[in-house]
């Protein structure tokens, strides 16, 4: 069935319809913290999640450390300065003042409403780190307490726009299979990353979908290149906590130690391609030891059950891809979190974090700050902008914007299915030598045979054997990749988590943003003082 | 990945069902929930998080099922150990002020 049924030739709808002030798409912090702002602003707000406001996404799963410090200490300028000096000059120094600030007053805020943090031995409030389920779970609770309509198992599948402003969105349930439209004054994406189902811990969801839907409505994209990003996880294994490794002596099958300077995981990733790699875990004092254990008990899952003791015996391991998820493309947005279509804000991972970690990974306390404020700030400018049109928000006619899978150009191919779709993307990002190493001529062929695989996708793809969330998700990740790769070919230089062995070097003439997008035709450009889509 | 439903154990809540971000199982009227996708399971651990009865395992195995024995699970104590270690009760959250994470930080070889 496609969204046609929905919305019949005069535009009227079938299907749970509700209204809203603020649409929120996407549950996890990020969603979390826009929905529960723009109710604190009065908004009526409806959160829609496609796995369960509480586990969905890579924070649940994974739990993350934060960014805690008073203002005006010496940690606070140690920290801004660390992520001015990481971020290969592509970071602005007031937006890593503002998160960092930001970061600050709403992790206070979560103590305040009651939320749980331990304490040092010391007896301090501890507020460095969050168990994700157990964060989510509290922030959902909150949202009930804010009147915030949660409905789960409820992916969008594309917007609704009117007169190139956003209106609302149409999406599904995956339980029920009933279509659900809600009209809006505004829409906040906060979907995730795109991690291209590597199995990484918790990021099987993320699969570009608010990219996808949000490129339909003409947004922009930046940073796109800066994903050359992968978690060490035991080979066997989802649990790709990277922090542990800190204390790793890593070596080879015939047990040579591999040699760590520099980027620790490069030696990883370069051993990986011509065979296996080991760890150990015997840098951790019993005092770490004991820490890890009370603090993330995910870590031991895959070794308590496969009874390995990860601290004296060596275990093998890989490299899972984490693309958007814990690199740093994503929408382009502003201080406010709106992106460049209006009507439509975005927050957390769905947006790029370029301004505020330049080139490299924001994985941790980084991207779980980044994901408060952003989604703090755009459920509250969302909220106004809902307000500031008044009656007439749902007196705008509203219109369909999802294209690829849900409105076929062609006729329908029924060969075309979801799993090959998305094998066929896969061998073009997931390999170490797509992604982690690139070169000119690897992703020009890459380039071609996702040009190919959309065309044919967008003339006959459609949810003829599939669910038509199955299909939309294969096809964000179709045309995440083809951003991914274009913007990796605009960058014929060596930039953080950019690395291409065919130009090793950092070229300061390239220290600028790129800002890509486009569907049928994809395009890349170096940021000027008003990026195109801004100024038009 | 998700490997077992303990016929014995699960009480019909369906809270693995709600929580599942993938929605890997099904529910059945008045019978435990079948393991309908098993494929979609993303190893992520968070269904014995929710299970008030600690009848589910996941095995550590992300790429590849296994077969999996419940008595022995049982006698090794690994059904319900992730939730027990992390102090959950019931499938609600609890422990958390019990987390010791900040000693990773102490020797500085991670900075936040």
């Amino acid at each position: 069935m496609t969204v046609e049924h929905l919305f019949d030739q005069r535009g009227s709808v079938s299907g749970l319809t509700l209204t809203a002030d603020v649409l929120v798409i996407g549950g996890g912090p990020a969603g979390a913290w826009a929905a529960l702002l723009a109710a604190a602003q009065g908004a009526k707000v409806v959160l829609v999640e496609k796995g369960f406001l509480g586990t969905g996404g890579a924070t649940a799963a994974g739990n993350t450390t934060t960014i805690h410090t008073l203002p005006g200490s010496d940690e606070r300028e140690a920290a801004i300065q660390r992520r001015m000096a990481q971020a290969f000059g592509l970071a602005k120094q007031d937006w890593v003042e503002r998160i960092i600030e930001d970061a600050f007053i709403h992790l206070n805020e979560l103590a305040d409403w009651g939320y749980p943090f331990p304490s040092t031995e010391d007896g301090v409030s501890y507020r460095g780190s969050l168990r994700g389920a157990d964060y989510l779970r509290f922030m959902r609770r909150l949202l009930r307490k804010a009147d915030v309509k949660v409905l789960d198992k409820s992916p969008a599948l594309e917007l609704l726009t009117s007169d190139g402003v956003v209106v609302g969105a149409a999406g599904t349930n995956r339980v029920s299979h009933e279509r659900w439209t809600v009209r809006s004054g505004a829409v906040v994406v906060a979907t995730g990353g795109c991690a291209f189902r590597s199995n990484a811990l918790g990021t099987n969801g993320l699969t570009g979908d608010g990219y996808l839907l949000s490129a339909e409505a003409g947004a922009v994209f930046s940073g796109m290149e800066f994903t050359g990003q992968y978690g060490i996880a035991p080979a066997f294994s989802s649990v790709t906590k990277g922090i542990i490794y800190f204390w790793a002596t890593f070596t080879d099958a015939d047990g040579n130690v591999l040699e760590r300077k520099g980027d620790r995981q490069a030696a990883v990733a370069r051993h990986l391609m011509t065979g296996p790699v080991y760890a150990v875990l015997d840098q951790a004092s019993p005092r770490v030891q004991e820490g890890m254990r009370r603090g993330q008990p995910n870590i031991f899952v895959p070794f308590d059950r496969k009874r390995i003791d990860p601290f004296t015996q060596r275990f093998p391991i890989t490299l899972r891809y984490e693309g958007t998820v814990r690199g740093v493309g994503g929408l382009v947005i502003d201080a406010t979190g709106a992106t460049t279509v209006p009507g439509l804000f975005a927050a957390g991972d769905a947006a790029s974090r370029e301004n505020f970690v330049g080139a490299t990974t924001g994985g941790g306390g980084p991207n779980s700050s980044w994901a408060m404020s952003t989604g703090a700030r755009a459920g509250q400018a969302a909220a106004a902008f809902a307000a500031a049109l008044g009656l007439r928000a749902q007196e705008r006619r509203a219109q369909p914007a999802g294209v690829i899978g849900l409105r076929p150009a062609g006729p329908i191919d029924k060969e075309l299915r979801v799993a090959d779709v998305i094998a066929a993307v896969q061998q073009e990002i997931l390999p170490l030598d797509r992604s982690y190493f690139r070169t000119g001529a690897a992703l020009a062929a890459s380039q071609e045979r996702l040009n190919d695989l959309w065309r044919e996708a967008r003339a006959g793809f459609s949810a003829s054997g599939d669910e038509v969330s199955d299909v939309r998700e294969a096809a964000s990740m179709i045309a995440t990749a083809r951003w991914i790769v274009a913007s990796a070919m605009g960058r014929p230089e060596s930039r953080g988590i950019n690395r291409r062995l065919d130009f090793p070097n950092t070229d300061p003439a390239q220290q600028h943003r790129l800002t890509a997008g486009g569907l049928d035709k994809v395009w890349v450009e170096p940021e000027t003082a008003m990026p195109r889509a801004m100024a038009s | 990945m998700i490997e077992l439903v303990s016929q014995s154990r699960c009480i019909h809540c369906n809270a693995c069902v709600n929580a599942c971000p993938e929605n890997v199982f099904d529910a059945v009227p008045g019978a435990a929930p079948v393991i309908a996708r098993p494929d979609d399971c993303q190893t992520c651990i968070l269904c014995e998080l929710y299970c008030p009865t600690h009848a589910l395992y996941v095995s550590p195995l992300a790429d590849a099922h296994e077969i999996v024995d419940e008595a022995l699970l049982e006698q090794a104590g690994l059904l319900g150990s992730f939730q027990r270690n992390m102090g959950w009760k019931r499938g609600v959250p609890a422990g958390t002020d019990q987390d010791l994470t900040y000693r990773m930080f102490e020797d500085r070889r991670v900075q936040p």
